[in-house]
């Protein structure tokens, strides 16, 4: 027949009525399969390696395995003063390990970290649904509430996974390059190493937390539309947008609502004496945004007709 | 469903406005701009003295402020040197919005008051007020203690504060005041001498040593000076300084609009004033003694005078109004030093004395909203009793390190009382041990280069940026002797004066200069790497007089700069005297001096306190509280929701699948399905046939839960199916081509499929799915490198997985090959056999009709046959034969038993075979000698099933 021998083999159909045969149903009270239970549906692994397995999030994890060591390389050609100590965080970048971190999170901020939340909170049910498979899995069946909070604790992992990878790998890089030396903030202020990777632990925290708005607002377009690239444009759209407005000093206090108006607040955690109320706020604003978006995105997908 | 669908498509646009509108209304509410009650203003010009006793008067530019309810207590608001009064109408407004008659008026000889400058002489500028405070009492809208004593509260900042403090030691009418940024002795704030050689009182926190023939303040004075000849009001600071919990950047803008505001009356306001020659509008004592100041760097005992009148010092001793001292910690012109001395001369006259230290001052802003409201609120509770006693205690701002948002951050600290005070106990003071040798420092003639340390006038126009003024401050080699501390151990937070005793001599063989030895002392923050912060960027000149030519040394206590800063462990505090300063008159003549610690301490003044601004963001926390409860709650009632759905016939458990009155229609008003209603019983395979758009996915997509009935209901095995159904679990589906993930294998997609089901692997039959998929070795290669038929085999074998009690397919030969398509009819087939139930959908005749038992015809949404296929097909058992001769065969057919109805149609012969076999009839007509080219049914299924959809 075809190449590879695409064919059944008429023994094969004896295989599956005899085993048709011999297994006979047997029904749980709620009418599923005995062995089927709504709580087992789609584990958080089984997710996990579904999107571990796809080039896509290989190539992002390994381009932010890359960035420090671009960093380093710009830094290396284009060095003038080595070990500076004064300075806005790109000349303090080579002060140490810790202010490369800085550096790093800092270009990254604006872009880089929230496109990732928004490729993986906004890929997640879109492209399943631009697969097609979205709808085998809904009915499996996978109960759509439940669906949409694997996926999106998946992405969740991912992006967190993301989000600390790139400091880690930075701080990697940073301590090879540079050194385990204190940490300079652009007041003058050192830190020592220790509490330099301390408050960047918290800084990773605080940024983690900050882009659940994005996070939700990904969600909340990827159950909207079957195209991924919408939905990940979109949010990432959504972003650029607001770090515009956030630009335009006019606007006053009514920046306060733009969602990525706290998005730099993690810079105070680099000072001794930390003041909390910026990120408080920034928190509460990415809370009640993401949970917004992630409310309504479950609302949407609970009732969506599936038709992809 | 039906109404609530269709009313959301009718609402979703009205609902999406009244969304809009709330989150507008919350914007607006949050933001809390109520409109403010409103002010209406009446300017008048009212004549005074030129000066007592005189016939002649002079005209007071004024504007009084009205609030809406009157009679009302009333505030003088005189304003700063160089201003008008329409520098402080916003501030007059603000307090007119508050419930004061507000009286502001320009000064003699500013904006548009005629008369010449006093400098807040008791005689001139102090009886202009108190004229000012009759006319006040004749007002009907200013509420009276008595008959021509009005209830009246003074505030104003620098050269309107200093007046308010004036004004309250001459005249008992005055009910309380709230001097900002201001001087209790004009002649230290101008030519400060910060040490002496016999004790200095230290138990107050900012005590200035105020030594006489001190060092003239150059830049300063000469700043004021123009000021008062121009009319420009650069001695005043032009932005707020920021205050604590206020978003920064909002600050700035505030301040930004609100400098904007005030610079423009001035310079409209500018050319008002006659300029008589050098001396602009100063009177002509004045002029005269600034002009001896500023040419020999020396007062002498007229300007003294002059000096003297014009401070609230000379009349401190009179003030027994409550009294609110603000005073600025970025202030190089009037520093607190100046404020402390005014609060112990109040003090001791047993009045109530609060204290003020801000962040701003001279080179770091005005008051800032918060501030400005606390005036406020002294004034409502100190002349109208309303709210609480702000007390008399001691609040002070500290500034820390750099935020996010690109200002410093900023906290105050309130004390129970300012230390030091008459009845209080002294200011706590710490111990902090500097070393540092002999060092001898030279002074350059001329006093050039000098060092720097302030950029006086300018220091407004930076503040914002004064934390970074603050390490500008640069020492010349040579001219400086440097002592430090140890780096702290702990955070230490300097409140106020520090002093020092220094030991200074000549240089034995150097002339000693005949005016003294001028020297600077300041006190930096170093921290671990070096980098120095002068905080306030100020210092503190000292003249030593009588050096003698020996080198014998002179011990003098120095005062240090009152300041704020909190010292941080491992900082150093670094004691710097130097012989020179560019804010300064230095001295000109060459000169050597040693200078050493005369005790190698340093005693650095501590106030300890509560923190007012509380560090925890309770809103935003109250905030974040909220929203993780809503989803909880959101959470929970959709999870009791869940739990309801679950609807169950126990009549109809057996039944594989039952369709009742199952209708789909779109919001455009398509309706895919109407009411469709059908059964599949156990063991059947049944074909849904209809021609493409006919509704048979949709009815799949409904039974799979993706799609939501708008009417009528499905029931596998009696569940109702709705979406995520356990009941889902029995159903092996393929609808509408496969969904597979294309960078996964084909083995991998099942299992991950299979692993996504929560089931057990052992249930899966992964093995005997594979074989009828029959991909060999393919299933190890990516589904993307599949044919579309390999796709739909491997979508059928997933459908298998689990082996399903009703498996669902939809057009599940497209794509495949005829030999494909046999086998597939043949698993199908003995699926069913084997005790299950296949569900096939079809627009393709042959294929229902090859391989299903029974069949439903769908047209247009709605069901036009259901039964068996050979029921549907056959109908009434009627056959066609096509043949060679047609009259011949119809004769023959015509004579057999209970054959009726024959019809000849061109080469075919149609009869009514009433059961006679068929056979039996082909045989007679083979018998007969008729060629049979075909014999059959004669309606198939097409037939039937274009007559059953009529076309």
């Amino acid at each position: 027949m075809t190449e590879n021998g695409v064919h059944t083999d008429p023994a094969a159909i004896s295989d599956l009525t005899d085993a048709a045969e011999h297994e006979h149903a047997q029904v749980a009270p709620d009418g599923s399969k005995v062995g089927y239970r709504a709580g087992r549906t789609l584990p958080v692994r089984v997710e996990l390696a579904r999107q571990l397995r796809r080039r896509r999030t290989q190539l992002v994890l390994g381009f932010l395995v890359l960035l420090p060591f671009i960093l380093v390389v710009a830094f290396e050609l284009g060095q003038a003063s080595p070990n500076r100590r004064s300075g806005g965080f790109v000349d303090l970048a080579t002060a140490s390990g810790v202010n490369f971190v800085i550096l790093t999170l800092f270009v990254s901020g604006s872009f880089l970290l929230p496109m990732i939340v928004a490729l993986f909170f906004g890929d997640t049910i879109a492209s399943e649904a631009s697969w097609s498979s979205l709808k085998y899995l809904l009915a499996a069946p996978i109960p759509r509430h439940r669906l949409l909070r694997r996926k999106a604790v998946a992405s969740g992992l991912l992006s967190v996974f993301a989000l600390v990878l790139l400091p880690l790998v930075a701080l990697g890089v940073g301590v090879v390059w540079y050194g385990a030396g204190e940490a300079v903030s652009p007041t003058g202020e050192a830190a020592s190493f220790g509490s330099g990777v301390y408050g960047l632990a918290l800084a990773v925290c605080y940024i983690s937390i900050h882009l659940f708005w994005l996070a939700g607002l990904a969600l909340y377009l990827s159950v909207s539309t079957d195209a991924p690239l919408g939905a990940v444009g979109g949010a990432v759209l959504v972003s650029i947008v607001s770090q515009i407005l956030d630009q335009i000093t006019a606007l006053e206090d009514l920046r306060d609502y733009l969602p990525t108006h706290y998005a730099l607040a993690w810079a105070d955690l680099l000072s001794s004496d930390v003041d909390w109320s910026q990120m408080a706020r920034g928190t509460f604003s990415a809370l009640a945004y993401g949970a917004f978006f992630t409310l309504l995105a479950a609302r949407k997908f609970a009732r969506k007709d599936v038709t992809s | 469903m039906a109404p609530s669908s269709r009313l959301r498509g009718r609402w979703s646009l009205p609902a999406l406005v009244v969304l809009v509108a709330l989150v507008g209304a919350v914007v607006v509410w949050t933001r809390g701009d109520d409109d403010p009650p409103p002010v209406s203003t009446r300017d008048a010009v009212i004549d005074v003295p030129e000066s007592p006793g005189s016939d002649r008067t002079i005209q007071l530019d004024t504007t009084l402020y009205l609030p809406e309810r009157t009679p009302a207590p009333a505030v003088l608001l005189p304003h700063g040197f160089g201003g008008s009064k329409d520098s402080v109408s916003a501030q007059a407004t603000e307090l007119a919005q508050r419930g004061f008659v507000v009286l502001a008026y320009s000064a003699r000889g500013f904006g548009r008051s005629t008369g010449s400058i006093e400098l807040n002489s008791v005689d001139h500028e102090v009886r202009d007020a108190q004229k000012l405070l009759d006319w006040l009492a004749t007002r009907e809208e200013v509420r009276t203690d008595a008959a021509g004593d009005p209830r009246v509260g003074v505030t104003g900042g620098s050269y309107g504060g200093a007046l308010a403090l004036s004004l309250a030691g001459v005249d008992p009418r005055v009910d309380t005041i709230a001097p900002v940024i201001t001087f209790n002795d004009l002649g230290q704030a101008l030519l400060p001498n910060s040490a002496r050689t016999d004790a200095v009182d230290t138990t107050s926190p900012a005590v200035g040593a105020f030594g006489e023939d001190g060092v003239f303040k150059r830049s300063w004075a000469g700043i004021f000076f123009s000021a008062g000849l121009s009319g420009g009001d650069l001695a005043s600071p032009g932005q707020e300084a920021a205050e604590p919990g206020q978003d920064d950047n909002d600050a700035g803008q505030a301040a930004d609009a609100a400098a904007a505001a005030v610079t423009a009356p001035q310079q409209q306001g500018r050319p008002a004033g006659p300029v008589n020659g050098a001396c602009g509008r100063f009177a002509a004592d004045v002029c005269a003694a600034y002009t001896e100041v500023a040419t020999t760097g020396k007062a002498g005992p007229k300007t003294l005078e002059i000096l003297r009148r014009s401070s609230p010092a000379a009349v401190a001793d009179k003030i027994t109004q409550p009294t609110m001292l603000v005073q600025g910690e970025q202030d190089t012109l009037f520093g607190l030093d100046q404020a402390d001395a005014n609060a112990r001369q109040i003090a001791a006259n047993g009045a109530k004395v609060k204290v003020v230290w801000y962040s701003g001052g001279h080179d770091g802003g005005s008051p800032g909203p918060e501030l400005r409201g606390q005036i406020a609120d002294w004034m409502a509770f100190h002349l109208d009793g309303k709210g609480t006693d702000p007390g008399t205690g001691f609040e002070y701002t500290v500034v820390g390190a750099f935020r996010s948002s690109g200002a410093p951050s900023l906290r105050n600290v309130i004390a129970p009382s300012y230390p030091g005070l008459a009845g209080g106990s002294p200011v706590e003071r710490r111990t902090v041990p500097l070393t540092g040798r002999d060092q001898t420092v030279v002074n350059p003639a001329g006093g050039n280069p000098a060092a720097v340390s302030s950029l006086p006038g300018l220091g407004s126009a930076l503040s914002r940026s004064s934390s970074l003024t603050a390490r500008l401050s640069i020492d010349l080699p040579g001219q400086a002797a440097v002592f430090a501390s140890e780096p702290f151990t702990s955070q230490v937070l300097l409140t106020g004066a520090s002093t020092v005793k220094l030991r200074v001599s000549a240089v034995p063989g150097t002339p000693v200069p005949a005016d003294g030895a001028v020297l600077f002392a300041k006190l930096y923050d170093a921290d671990a790497n070096g980098v120095r912060t002068l905080p306030g960027s100020a210092v503190a000149p000292f003249r030593v007089r009588d050096l003698p030519a020996d080198g014998t040394p002179v011990e003098v206590t120095v005062t240090l700069p009152g300041a704020v800063r909190p010292v941080e462990s491992d900082h150093r505090l670094q004691l710097v005297v130097s012989t020179t300063d560019q804010a300064y008159a230095n001295a000109t003549e060459p000169a050597a001096y040693r200078i050493s610690l005369a005790s190698p301490e340093l005693s650095v003044p501590v106030v300890p306190g509560a923190n007012a601004t509380s560090e925890v963001p309770t809103g935003a926390l109250w905030g974040i509280a909220i929203v993780l409860l809503v989803c909880l709650v959101v959470a929970v009632v959709a999870w009791f929701r869940r739990r309801l759905t679950a609807d169950v016939d126990p009549e109809l458990t057996s039944v594989p699948l039952v369709i009742s009155g199952l209708t789909k229609s779109y919001p455009g008003g398509l309706t895919a399905v109407r009411d469709l209603s059908f059964r599949v019983e156990h063991g059947q395979v049944l074909g849904l046939l209809g021609p493409n758009g006919a509704g048979k996915t949709t009815t799949l997509r409904m039974l799979m839960g993706l799609i939501t009935p708008t009417e009528g209901e499905i029931r596998v095995f009696g569940h109702r199916v709705h979406p995520g159904a356990p009941v889902l679990s029995r159903i092996g589906s393929f609808v509408e081509g496969s969904g597979f993930l294309p960078h996964l294998s084909g083995i991998a997609n099942l299992k991950l499929y299979w692993a996504a089901t929560g089931r057990p692997v052992e249930q899966a039959h992964f093995d005997e799915a594979l074989e009828i998929a029959g991909l060999g070795g393919a299933v190890h290669r990516k589904v993307r490198t599949y044919s579309q038929g390999m796709r739909q085999r491997l979508a059928i074998a997933q459908a298998m997985l689990g082996l399903p009690d009703l498996l669902v397919l939809d057009e599940p030969t497209n794509g495949l090959d005829p030999p494909q398509i046999h086998q597939m009819r043949e698993v199908l087939r003995r699926y069913a056999a084997a005790g299950r139930t296949v569900l096939v959908s079809s627009h393709l005749l042959a294929e229902v009709e090859q391989t299903c038992s029974h069949v439903v015809v769908m047209h247009k949404g709605t069901l036009v046959a259901a039964g068996p296929v050979e029921e549907i097909a056959t109908g009434g058992g009627e056959a066609s034969f096509r043949v060679d001769r047609p009259e011949e065969a119809a004769d023959v057919l015509r004579g057999l038993s209970g054959v009726r109805s024959v019809s000849v149609d061109g080469e075919q012969v149609h009869a009514s075979l009433n059961g006679t076999p068929r056979a039996e009839a082909l045989q007679a007509l083979v018998t007969a000698g008729v060629a049979v080219d075909q014999a059959g049914p004669r309606r198939r299924l097409e037939d039937a099933f274009l007559e059953l959809v009529g076309e």
